[in-house]
């Protein structure tokens, strides 16, 4: 099951001339550029690993598709996502988001339901990659 | 991407009119302002130039549909003290950027301290942070030969050189970087990092200034800052260039400057010194003879090296 989140993610991957473009436009908007990547799928997950510090005052996408490329290489087989982060008042917050990276083969979600007390439900969404333990989720895929 | 460069991928055209060409990219403009605000440096101009001719012609070979290999635009400048190589620098980075060699045309200066760690896994980051930051204009390098040090086998510059000379291969598109220093420190860095010599397109020498381009250099610094010799003051001056050159540590336009800072401080205690006056525009753009005869340099014998 494909993981859609953040912006794109219905379209087909993007490719790497595409996301450069991506990265260019955030980085004319005086963003701050960060490179992140997970083996947890769980929409809930908002605390992905960083690669690297934040990548603030560059002029060209270059320097930052050389640091996906290398990141790419390292955790390939995980989700990695590119965000752009505007430091300006009044935002203070991610304005772009998108994934860049996705494991070759996502298994997708269980959902388990829990009978509570009365005839109330109680609803979990469960990776299946998640049963593993991280760092092997997706390897041997 | 223009819709006439989108035509010409289909059908690569045949006959390209040059003098067209070379006022759409705007280089004219640059070459003529570099010869009018930069004095003297006659090879580094021709070498601009050349430059600045291939790319043009790598450009027209490029909507012809011709084969073109991505010109490696690495330089080296060397020469004395003051002779103007950070300036070439900068300007090297419009120029690059009016002929779309580089993307952004910013100029990232850096010296060996941006570069290298102070211990063990800094260096590394810190190099390619300033590379990443470089990406797309000039990472301008000053006095390079400080990177290596033989004398040090754990110095962590070897680090940075390593990845300096990745990077100046692999994103040949991404970035260009000017070395710069004097000539026989540059020369024995190369000796010691061939690596660098190979992967270097230009290597340029910049010559001293002779008198008349220094003279000319001080009238125009005056002339931005408002001010102007005397007559008395500028044969004045000749003489004092004369015998400056002379001396030990003199760095060529850096001294004219040097000097012309301290000429204005004597013309102001000069004109501050008669108070019950009044003074008129004329007053206070001339510059004396006596401003500039005070000068330590003119004291010969009293063994007075240093810049006065």
């Amino acid at each position: 099951m494909r993981v859609t989140q953040g912006c794109f993610s219905f379209l087909p991957d993007l490719t790497d001339e595409q996301i450069a473009a991506q990265v260019q436009y955030c980085l004319d908007k005086g963003w701050a550029v960060n490179i992140e990547f997970t083996d947890d799928p769980h929409p809930r997950n908002t605390y992905w690993d960083m690669w690297g510090l934040p990548m603030f005052d560059l002029r060209d996408a270059a320097g930052i598709m050389k640091e996906l490329a290398d990141c790419r290489r390292v955790y390939g087989d995980r989700y990695i996502r590119i965000s752009g982060f505007d430091s300006g008042h009044g935002w203070e917050s991610v304005r772009l988001s998108f994934i860049v990276n996705r494991p070759r083969e996502e298994p997708g979600f269980r959902l388990d339901r829990q009978e509570a007390a009365g005839r109330n439900l109680h609803y979990a969404t469960h990776s299946y990659a998640a049963s593993r333990p991280e760092g092997e989720r997706y390897t041997d895929r | 991407m223009t819709q006439a460069q989108e035509q010409i991928r289909e059908t690569p055209p045949e006959t390209i009119d040059l003098r067209h060409e070379f006022a759409d990219l705007g280089i004219g403009d640059v070459l003529d302002q570099l010869d009018s605000e930069l004095i003297g440096l006659k090879p580094v101009k021709t070498r601009i130039r050349e430059i600045a001719s291939l790319l043009l012609v790598e450009r027209i070979r490029q909507k012809m549909a011709l084969a073109t290999t991505f010109p490696t635009l690495h330089m080296s400048f060397t020469g004395n003290p003051g002779t103007g190589k950070t300036t070439v620098a900068l300007r090297m980075a419009g120029i690059l950027h009016k002929l779309g060699f580089v993307r952004r045309g910013h100029v990232i200066s850096v010296t060996r301290d941006d570069l290298v760690g102070q211990y063990i896994g800094h260096t590394a980051p810190k190099t390619k942070e300033i590379l990443k930051k470089a990406m797309g204009g000039v990472l301008f390098i000053d006095e390079a030969y400080y990177l290596y040090r033989p004398e040090n086998e754990r110095d962590y510059g070897q680090e940075a050189i390593e990845i300096l000379l990745q990077i100046m291969e692999a994103q040949r598109e991404d970035l260009v970087v000017i070395l710069a220093g004097y000539g026989d420190r540059m020369e024995k860095f190369f000796q010691s990092n061939p690596g660098f010599r190979s992967r270097i397109a230009h290597h340029i020498d910049f010559p001293d200034y002779s008198d008349g381009e220094l003279l000319w250099i001080a009238e125009l610094m005056l002339q931005q800052q408002n001010y102007r010799f005397s007559p008395e003051a500028r044969e004045a001056f000749t003489r004092y260039i004369g015998i400056r050159k002379e001396q030990p540590l003199f760095s060529n336009a850096r001294s004219i400057r040097n000097a012309l800072d301290r000429i204005r401080l004597r013309q102001a205690n000069r004109i501050v010194a008669k108070l019950d006056r009044t003074l008129t525009a004329d007053d206070v753009m001339a510059i004396e003879a006596g401003d500039v005869l005070a000068s330590r340099v003119f004291a010969k014998g009293t063994g007075a090296a240093g810049e006065g």
